[in-house]
């Protein structure tokens, strides 16, 4: 009797049942701050209510909504280039996009058996006219850090209006547009008149994949470019190899993957790599690949012989291996070599070169390491070789062109690096000060720490991503200036394709309203509202968004 | 060091013989047979009291011969240019009893001996042939080349506890038919053997009853299409006997009533008047249950006003006879229930539900554990290991009250689970459970448990469930059902 209650008010178990069964591990390959064992956070249950601005996510910059409605015949409704767009049909990218959100809007109903009768006078929107202003539209690029995503949206009878510099706004136009329509309860497709101006707080808003501690198949990472341009995330942050496994297919080196993979069938090849670039492109999102060296490279040791630093134990190898070896010029040949093929693969200005949690166990227990460092003059400060290490590898990249993202780390052991480097800040306890310390260094940055979506706990912890406040650390405005966004973090050691999407969304979605929206969106109750709306919505379109809290969509998932 | 895992998550290194749950006893012997799945059959053996006609063990042929192609890859340790072929498993049933419902005294014990010459499976009800044919399932293996192969095997297998049950919630969030009886296929890999359905409660009804109509008519989400017809409930027995599941449907009183309240007065006009009292029972100020209180001399003692609704219950339901099963709160507010009462435990803030297990026995009632089990409290790692180190038997008390520990059931409450997460949520830490309630107590190595269980969310996504991974790692068919 009375369980829903009493169980909800029990405290949260305090165990955690990792590393049972070997306790080494998980030691070393959890990219990640240990688990904060928290208190369980009391539910109260939600008033399930209608928010002033109905169904959207993330909320717009500014919003006027009026009360005219006006009906959308899907027989007749179009989305269509306007007049003076600097885009027309020649715009593949837009082009792909009208059809997509068309069924969006109306897809997933059977509209087709309604009659065609025509609608009272000025109750009808015929089009959405979509107009491209800049000169150069941008249709055929890639989107990148500086791509302006800005639109504004006006609902009026007879036509709507989508104007935006680029195509980038218009992408997130449309989806704004798809979410004001909605079926009312004699099935009509309506939308009320709006005038919307809207624009992205931070730049960077990314979710991050890995790919390696499992394999994802290219389905879900489809799937999950799909969500991420419902909530209007613009970067993939794509972990593609790690210790664990090395998916992914290089033409140079064939072997990375032929050995180091987890099968012949867990191997992103070049055409897959190739399809989610442009899958993402076609969403206005950027695919930033990272290869992580020199820390979690065992996978690539099993592909490229004498990679990796062979470990001692005492006079004699033991068998094991460290990190990439940094004393070796091969090592930097490769290292060449990868980064070229990479920097052509990938079309980003940026690649993310990783450089966290380097182990100096096993460089400390290498003679020749130990030589080295000697002959370096760099004493027993193994930071003062891993700083050696990144250092080249930057120069390496920097040759091919490309920016570059790290941990946080890189920057903490005081690794010299290039004043454009962009900071990831990911360590858990305390990254309101290190984001201090970054940015009065002079570093951009990125923010994941707070939002590592694989630490799950019971309740609604959506909410706890919400609340982050991403400026609200001590700074100057001109340190504030350098965060240029953040990023959703789903780590893979308990993650594949059976539980990625649920895990995901919607509590991914809380993140993406931080990063776009404006800074005083933070009512949680609001929030509530439109957020139970928009997984609905998700749902609808194929997401499989688990529930925020008890309720029922009027249409649930179907992929079962 | 991390290399640990993986390595041993290899093909190679699972062991043949791995069954989850595991067996009672196996005995490996040298010799192996080929198999086709294409050609090979089920047959019932002649010595078997049942034949072709029982639809338990038919439709379980058909299921399981089906599963012989989803046989998981491993390395053997030695090859051999040629196999004998086994051609056949024939069952043989000792007890003629074939349409009936599984029940709390069904024997689930069987007997599996696997070899070129003959493999039979031997039990003495169609219950414990249906255990069996699962292990038998998961005997078969593939090499690499992709030849099915059976070791020679003796299996001699029979559960430690006999209720070994699942929860699944309803109400708070409606699950679409398919995603039960998925369920309960999974429920019989892992020889689960009561789906414990907590069918209504507080936010929704979707029960369609056919005496009460209005309870799902206002009482569910939506009563077109969030509702379980009669038909879907009876489906849904059916589809669980001839896996030899049983169905415990619970209606939740008085506490959790509130989708009950629109449609109450239908039931009060055909059942009696105490219905109008649980509706009621959440409001104290409510001067009705005031005066009723007043008139019955219960005072302010609310546990009394529980305590007679209870009673009244309990009265209606025995007088249709069947059994009941009650949340440890009855127990606890001395609510007097007859000595057959099975007292659900499920607490944990009460103290240590071991004390709450020893209080229930040495009063003399059956108990059932699931204080430990609430899979619906998700936590970072592999939480699973916490649910298998679990010992029902681990509480003060003599072995008489040893032996009313009936089993324990693994609950997956609806707040944050719906159709989207359920299934990934539920498998395979729910493995852990069912091997707790099914193997020796003595089956507790955490190391080899991983192996087994490993491989087997393997097994299970092969068979096209949606099981989510322990640790890092692969399985050689990963899920793709979207």
């Amino acid at each position: 009797m009375m369980q829903g209650q009493r169980r909800a008010m029990e405290p949260a178990r305090l165990f955690l049942g990792l590393l049972a069964v070997s306790a080494a591990l998980a030691a070393s390959s959890l990219h990640q701050r240990p688990p904060q064992p928290e208190l369980l956070l009391e539910e109260e249950e939600p008033e399930l209510g209608e928010s002033p601005s109905g169904s959207l996510w993330p909320l717009p910059r500014s919003l006027r909504i009026l009360p005219d409605q006006l009906q959308l015949a899907p027989t007749r409704f179009q989305l269509v280039h306007g007049p003076g767009s600097t885009a027309g049909p020649g715009c593949a990218l837009l082009q792909d996009a009208f059809r997509r959100y068309y069924e969006y809007i109306f897809g997933y109903s059977k509209w087709q058996n309604r009659g065609q009768r025509p609608l009272p006078t000025g109750t009808e929107l015929f089009q959405l006219q979509v107009i491209i202003g800049s000169k150069d539209s941008e249709c055929d690029n890639y989107p990148t850090i500086s791509s302006n995503e800005a639109y504004q949206l006006s609902v009026t009878e007879p036509v709507a209006v989508l104007r935006a510099e680029k195509v980038w706004g218009a992408l997130r136009g449309l989806e704004t547009f798809s979410q004001l329509v909605y079926e009312d309860d004699y099935g009509s497709f309506v939308i009320n008149e709006s005038e919307i101006t809207d624009y992205p707080r931070f730049a960077h808003r990314g979710i991050l994949l890995d790919t390696s501690r499992h394999f994802l198949p290219l389905k879900s990472i489809l799937t999950n470019l799909d969500a991420m341009a419902f909530n209007k995330f613009n970067v993939l942050h794509w972990h593609i190899v790690d210790d664990h496994s090395f998916p992914y297919q290089s033409v140079t080196f064939p072997d990375l993957s032929g050995k180091g993979s987890y099968s012949y069938d867990h191997i992103y090849t070049p055409t897959d790599v190739r399809l989610v670039i442009d899958y993402a492109r076609l969403r206005g999102i950027r695919v930033i690949p990272e290869f992580d060296s020199p820390g979690h490279t065992q996978s690539w040791g099993k592909g490229q012989k004498d990679l990796l630093t062979p470990c001692f134990n005492g006079e004699h190898r033991s068998g094991s291996y460290g990190p990439v070896n940094p004393i070796l010029n091969t090592t930097y040949h490769f290292m060449t070599d990868l980064f070229k093929e990479i920097s052509s693969v990938f079309p980003d200005a940026y690649i993310h070169l990783g450089g966290d949690e380097v182990d100096f166990t096993c460089w400390k227990s290498n003679p020749d390491v130990t030589e080295f460092m000697k002959q370096q003059g760099f004493g027993i400060d193994y930071a003062k070789l891993e700083s050696y290490y990144i250092q080249k590898i930057l120069d390496i990249v920097s040759s091919t062109n490309k920016g570059y993202i790290v941990w946080q780390e890189v920057f903490d052991t005081g690794v010299k690096i290039k004043p454009d480097t962009i900071v990831e800040v990911w360590i858990g306890t305390s990254y309101t000060t290190e984001l201090s310390r970054v940015t009065r260094a002079g570093f951009t940055t990125i923010l994941a720490a707070p939002w590592y979506l694989d630490y799950i706990s019971y309740g609604q912890d959506w909410k706890k991503y919400y609340s982050v406040e991403p400026l609200n650390f001590p700074g100057c405005e001109k340190q504030k200036k350098l965060v240029i966004g953040g990023e959703a973090c789903l780590w893979g050691e308990f993650v594949d394709a059976t539980n990625l999407t649920p895990r995901l969304w919607p509590r991914a979605s809380a993140v993406g309203e931080r990063l776009w929206s404006s800074k005083n969106v933070t009512n949680i109750g609001d929030a509530y509202n439109r957020l139970v709306k928009h997984r609905c919505r998700m749902l609808r379109r194929g997401i499989a968004a688990e529930p925020l809290f008890v309720g029922y969509c009027d249409h649930e998932y179907r992929g079962l | 060091m991390a290399e640990l895992a993986l390595v041993l998550l290899l093909v190679g290194l699972v062991p043949t013989g791995a069954v989850w749950p595991q067996p009672q006893l196996v005995r490996e012997s040298p010799g192996r047979c080929r198999l086709s799945p294409g050609r090979f059959r089920f047959g019932y053996a002649r010595s078997s009291a049942v034949g072709p006609g029982c639809a338990v063990l038919d439709q379980a042929f058909r299921r399981y011969w089906r599963l012989l192609r989803d046989a998981g890859p491993r390395a053997p340790e030695d090859t051999r240019p040629w196999e004998p072929l086994c051609a056949e498993l024939l069952v043989s049933v000792a007890t003629p009893h074939c349409d009936g419902f599984p029940n709390m005294d069904s024997v689930e014990s069987y007997k599996l001996s696997t070899s070129e010459d003959l493999s039979l499976l031997s039990s003495e009800s169609v219950w414990g042939a249906l255990r069996g044919l699962e292990t038998f399932s998961q005997l078969v293996w593939r090499d690499e080349d992709g030849m099915f192969y059976l070791n020679k095997t003796d299996i001699v297998d029979f559960p430690r506890f006999a209720h070994r049950g699942l929860l699944l919630d309803t109400s708070r969030h409606y699950l679409p038919l398919r995603a039960i009886l998925e369920t309960l296929d999974v429920m019989a890999y892992n020889k689960f053997n009561v789906f414990h359905w907590h069918i209504v409660d507080d936010p929704s009804f979707p029960y369609e009853s056919a005496a009460f109509p209005e309870l799902s008519r206002k009482g569910a989400y939506n009563p077109a299409t969030h509702v379980y017809t009669l038909n879907d409930v009876k489906l849904v027995i059916e589809y669980a006997r001839l896996r030899g599941i049983r169905v415990i449907s619970e209606f939740d009183t008085p506490g959790h009533t509130l989708s009950w309240g629109p449609g109450h007065w239908t039931l009060c006009s055909v059942a009696c008047d105490f219905i109008l009292l649980l509706s009621l029972a959440c409001r104290r100020s409510n001067p009705e249950i005031q005066a009723f209180m007043q008139q019955m001399g219960f005072g302010q003692d609310y546990a009394k006003l529980e305590s007679f609704y209870i009673q009244r219950l309990l009265d209606i339901i025995s007088s249709y006879g069947k059994g009941y099963v009650v949340w440890q709160e009855v127990f606890d507010n001395g609510v007097k229930v007859k000595p057959d009462t099975i007292i659900h435990v499920w607490r944990e803030n009460a103290g240590p539900y071991q004390q709450e297990v020893a209080r229930v026995t040495k009063a003399g009632y059956r108990a059932l554990l699931s204080a430990p089990w609430y899979l619906n409290r998700i936590s970072y790692g592999q939480d699973w290991q916490t649910a298998y180190q679990v010992e029902p038997l681990e509480f003060e008390g003599s072995l008489e009250q040893k032996e009313l520990v009936i089993g324990g059931e693994a609950c997956m409450w609806g707040e944050y689970v719906d159709v989207t997460n359920l299934t990934p949520r539920l498998w395979p830490r729910a493995g852990a459970i069912a091997e707790r309630l099914w193997s020796n107590k003595t089956v507790t190595d955490l190391q080899d448990a991983y192996i087994r269980l490993a491989d087997f969310r393997c097994t299970l996504l092969r068979r096209g469930i949606q099981a989510q991974p322990l640790f890092t790692g692969y399985c050689d068919a990963e899920y793709s059902g979207f």
